[in-house]
């Protein structure tokens, strides 16, 4: 989305001022999830951890890389499935079994990927949207799925044989390592040589051309990388639910996961995760109201667009004049 | 008789329901493609205004006691006026800013919409009945045909066809498709561009609606029944090319009957088959079979 | 002194008598017995079960009379969406945060079985009334759930059984592809052959489906005699109504509904559905009990009247308290033994008992939908054919498979 994205402009390795602003709110992070537990249902925390991954991994595909994905629910769902399939009907171990539905994501990815890379804007976004479909009415049909009824019952089982996960302390231990690894993980790669390209490419993919960069291959590359750390987002999901289900690939999550990035601030670190964090706390709290969740969802995505594109991070870190 | 080892029965049948099914795929992507051709939005509330269609014409119907007749009329006009606003009021403001925006705000208005309806309707279908001079069916031997869905493929050959020779072969035409290449020339000849940009998408949206009303009596009232449609549909106008009228007509027919065939000889795959031939179209000629590289 | 002595000893004694009431109340936790009525209340299933549901409950612990007994019972209720996550994910979270002690109804088998594991994870109660299939008292039976009402077996071999010995002996399946769906396929498809039946062809079809047109040809393409339809709720009023529009009867086939409703049949109105055969364990004009129930329950339910999935909710809140009462706790395995070691008896299945496997048992009724003009008024539809007494009705137990018999 290159030019009307509310990019923050000083890109380049963040010195001084912004890399403690950036810190600030990464131990203010930290500090939220260690304490949360014990005022709010540990349960809710983890689905808020696990979608806040989700959105961070799409952020790095629009964000950074200018390519809207409208069919990132693929990556969540199969990634779930794999990982759900492992874990019940193969009996791995939970390591493994998000491993093995990360690299299906990945592997997903990969050939979604080269599909979809040859054209932009919003023939991309058609192409991701079809491609994701085709996902879901594969998941639909295919036996190892269980269709409707989706896969139940998955154990959480022993994290490297040692420690039982249906201890609810350990697996929310584990879901936020996870968590904390895949937003580090994002940071690195915004903030590395490849991500400098990458937001070359987002501005202007003529001139980064002319540079000599075969830009092709970086916007599989950041695909790829979407994809996979949406995987892991999904695989861990399966465990933290014990389900995988059909609402994981259906199209619809896959615009859920752009309201989150789109309220929270595109192209903002932060963004995504804050941007979770309200859509989950208002689908829980209002999951009473039956269908209001959407219309609300809807009315959102009509105010971002309009008149509020930064989203809330971007909001702020404008006002504050810092990039988070 | 047996082709292909299928009983002709159940091949003709399966080919009918598909030349139905494909009828709305066009009326669809024909709105679909008119909007994007002009405006460059992916109209992503193509799917919930079809349902509007629907749901007018059973309001009509039971509230005011107006039946299909009136409302195959009264429905499109009706929501085409929505639609109408939303272009004046939300639309417009986006021109100048990335077009994938326009989509995003189409596709929020879409949840608005059906949320508002499912709050209301539940998600189960509503019943529309078929209009009197139309129920019945003719006995063709190898299957019942119902009077009704024979109505939908001729009524819809009938609009697409008229559409299309109004766009392309008339003076109207001419002023829409030279405002979609060069706004400012031909505002400068004293054409009202924006004007004819807000018609334009509340013809789009009226085309929806129209579909939906004929849609109304098989396939059920209800806030969802385009949601999924509208995802089949987008796959159909990128398959047909972007902005061209033909293209959406020719692929939506085209997808229905594939779709058909595909229910009698390999079942499973009959929702992912649209699909599949998009990805192969996309592979070797990305801008669609009649699309010209924009 | 003396009275002070009598105080003393009148105080004494009434402190005493006040533990232990409070130390009988203290097993029920926190003091509340929270029953959650967790059904579809916006989608095909919402007429048969849904708001309905939630009244029965409520009319349930009015007239158990919990309040005299100093009992205090609340109720709150949910959408499950028809989706297994929805209802597994709302399922823990009011068992973990909102306290609920048992969940009741649950339409979709899909959905109740994913609560039926949460359930069993941690020990609270799950009452079935509104889903069908038989593996919850089968392979997946537990201790902590109680399949009320009916379940796909029954309807195999009332309703399916029914047809094939008056000579419908070729089926093709139009079946809903989710666990009901194939659990039903299943069963009835068993008892055609055992009855020396032929299947000539299924298909499947999405729940909630709106159009079933090409489904239907393949039906008349197969031109077996019955056409079973393996659904129910909206999929199956919408394959009756558009099998009409096809001419599936007059060119000579037969709709074998498997599982059809008292609001069904008022959705399809006399003309269309007469002669339907169906099998059903609660009808509201059965006798003067039935009746009264009917009479209180459609004037809170805008005159829609009772499905038997109702009546379930009902009859298991009722037999749950009774067990609550009885045992002094609400701890959800305890309830539930205490429920299967206590007869039940109730104005709507009259008497009955539960199984070791969690499986109620009641008569159940072998009903044809009546011609218009047998009908004396709306929801007068059903008249009763045969009665299948309790014994017979539903699968022996030792054919479930169920770990939990021995």
């Amino acid at each position: 989305m290159s030019g009307s994205t509310p990019s923050t402009s000083h890109t380049s390795s963040p010195a001084g001022d912004e890399l403690r602003a950036q810190k600030i709110a990464f131990l203010v992070m930290v500090a939220i999830i260690a304490i949360a537990p014990v005022v709010v249902y540990p349960v809710f925390m983890m689905k808020v951890m696990c979608f806040a991954l989700f959105a961070c991994a799409f952020n790095l595909l629009i964000g950074f890389g200018g390519l809207l994905s409208f069919g990132h629910a693929m990556f969540l769902g199969s990634a779930g499935y794999v990982s759900a399939h492992a874990a019940k009907v193969w009996g791995l171990t939970p390591e493994l079994a998000i491993l093995c539905g990360t690299a299906a994501a990945c592997g997903v990815a990969f050939v979604s990927g080269l599909l979809a890379i040859r054209r932009q804007g919003i023939y991309f976004a058609m192409i991701t949207l079809a491609l994701a479909q085709m996902i879901f009415f594969f998941c639909l049909q295919a036996p190892f799925t269980g269709g409707e009824d989706g896969i139940q019952a998955v154990p959480r089982g022993k994290l490297f044989g040692l420690i039982d996960l249906s201890n609810i302390a350990a697996m929310y231990i584990v879901v936020a390592v996870i968590f904390l690894g895949g937003f580090l993980l994002i940071f690195r790669i915004v903030h590395s040589p490849f991500g400098h390209v990458l937001k070359a490419i987002r501005e202007n993919e003529a001139r980064a051309t002319s540079l000599g960069y075969d830009t092709d291959r970086y916007k599989l590359a950041a695909y790829i990388l979407s994809g996979t750390i949406a995987g892991l987002a999904g695989a861990t999901k399966a465990l933290v639910f014990q389900l995988a289900s059909l609402t994981d690939v259906h199209w619809t999550m896959s615009g859920e996961v752009v309201l989150m990035t789109l309220l929270g601030g595109l192209g903002t670190i932060f963004g995504p995760v804050v941007g979770a964090a309200v859509i989950i706390t208002m689908q829980n709290y209002l999951a009473q109201f039956g269908a209001w969740v959407t219309i609300i969802q809807g009315v959102i995505f009509v105010i971002c667009v309009l008149v509020f594109r930064r989203g809330i991070i971007g909001e702020i870190a404008h006002a504050l004049k810092k990039s988070l | 008789m047996e082709i292909f080892g299928i009983p002709s029965q159940a091949l003709f049948g399966q080919l009918l329901i598909g030349l139905i099914n494909g009828s709305f795929y066009a009326l669809l992507s024909l709105g679909l493609a008119v909007i994007f051709g002009l405006l460059n939005i992916i109209n992503f509330t193509h799917g919930a205004q079809y349902m509007l269609g629907a749901f007018c014409a059973y309001l009509l119907l039971n509230k005011l006691g107006i039946g299909y007749w009136w409302s195959l009329a009264l429905a499109p006009i009706i929501v085409g006026l929505t639609g109408v606003v939303i272009e004046r009021t939300m639309l417009s403001k986006l021109y100048k800013l990335d077009h994938l925006y326009g989509l995003l705000l189409t596709f929020g208005l879409a949840l608005i919409i059906q949320g508002l309806f499912r709050n209301e309707f539940g998600s189960s279908g509503l019943p529309y009945r078929i209009p009197q001079e139309l129920q019945g069916a003719q006995n063709l031997g190898f299957m019942f045909l119902p009077n009704y869905r024979a109505w939908v493929i001729v009524v819809s050959l009938v609009v697409c066809l008229a559409t299309w020779y109004v766009i392309e072969r008339t003076k109207l035409g001419a002023y829409l498709r030279a405002a979609t290449e060069n706004p400012q020339l031909v505002q400068a000849f004293g054409i009202n561009v924006p004007r004819m940009i807000t018609l334009t998408y509340g013809f789009g949206v009226a085309l929806a609606a129209f579909a939906g009303v004929m849609a109304a009596p098989i396939y059920q009232v209800n806030p969802l029944m385009g949601a999924d449609l509208i995802i089949v549909v987008f796959a159909v106008v990128v398959i047909g090319g972007m902005g061209s009228i033909m293209g959406a007509i020719v692929t939506g027919f085209g997808l229905g009957i594939i779709e058909g065939l595909t229910k009698v000889f390999y079942p499973e795959a009959s929702n992912t088959v649209i699909f599949i031939i998009m990805a192969i179209v996309l592979m070797f000629k990305p801008a669609g079979l009649f699309g010209t590289q924009k | 002194m003396k009275l002070k002595q009598k105080l003393r000893a009148t105080l004494l004694a009434a402190s005493i008598a006040a533990m232990g009431a409070t130390s009988a109340q203290a097993q029920i936790s926190d003091n509340v017995i929270k029953i959650g009525v967790l059904t579809d209340m916006s989608s095909l299933y919402t007429d048969l079960s849904g708001k309905g549901s939630e009244l029965a409950a409520r009319m349930a612990v009015e007239d158990f009379g919990a309040a005299k007994k100093g009992m205090k019972v609340e109720i709150i209720s949910a959408d499950h969406l028809n989706k297994p996550d929805v209802g597994s994910n709302l399922a823990r979270q009011w068992y973990d945060v909102d306290k609920v002690d048992v969940i009741v109804d649950t339409p979709n088998s899909g959905v109740a079985l994913a609560v039926n594991q949460v359930t069993r994870e941690k020990g609270k109660a799950f009452l079935v009334s509104g889903a069908a299939t038989a593996a919850l008292t089968g392979k997946d039976c537990s201790p902590n759930t109680i399949h009320w009402t009916y379940d796909t077996w029954m309807l195999a071999n009332g309703t399916g059984q029914a047809i094939v010995k008056t000579g419908g002996d070729s089926w093709f399946f139009l079946t809903a592809d989710y666990a009901f769906g194939h659990a039903l396929e299943g069963d009835t498809e068993a008892v055609v052959r055992k009855n020396g039946g032929k299947v000539l062809g299924k298909v499947r079809h999405p729940l909630n489906t709106q159009d079933f047109s090409s489904f239907l040809l393949q039906a008349q393409a197969s031109k077996a005699k019955i056409v079973g339809l393996a659904n129910a709720g909206g999929d199956t009023t919408n394959s009756i109504k558009q099998a009409a529009e096809f001419g599936i009867v007059k060119g000579g086939q037969n709709l074998a509904g498997l599982l059809v409703f008292l609001t069904d049949v008022h959705s399809l109105g006399l003309q269309t559905a007469q002669g339907l055969i169906l099998t059903e364990t609660f009808y509201w004009d059965a006798n003067p009990q039935t009746r009264a129930f009917a009479k209180r329950f459609s004037t809170a339910n805008r005159g829609i009247h009772p499905t038997m999935v109702h009546a379930g909710v009902y009859s298991a809140v009722l037999h749950y308290l009774k067990a609550v009462e009885a045992g002094k706790t609400d701890d959800g395995t305890k309830v539930i033994n205490q429920m299967k070691s206590m007869p039940t008896d109730d104005p709507l299945f009259g008497k009955g008992s539960i199984r070791q496997d969690g499986r109620k048992i009641h008569p159940a009724y072998l009903v044809e939908v009546k011609k218009p003009s047998e009908s004396k008024g709306p929801w007068d539809y059903h008249k009763i054919r045969a009665t299948i007494p309790a014994d017979q009705a539903f699968r022996p137990m030792s054919e479930g498979g169920c770990p939990l018999v021995k």
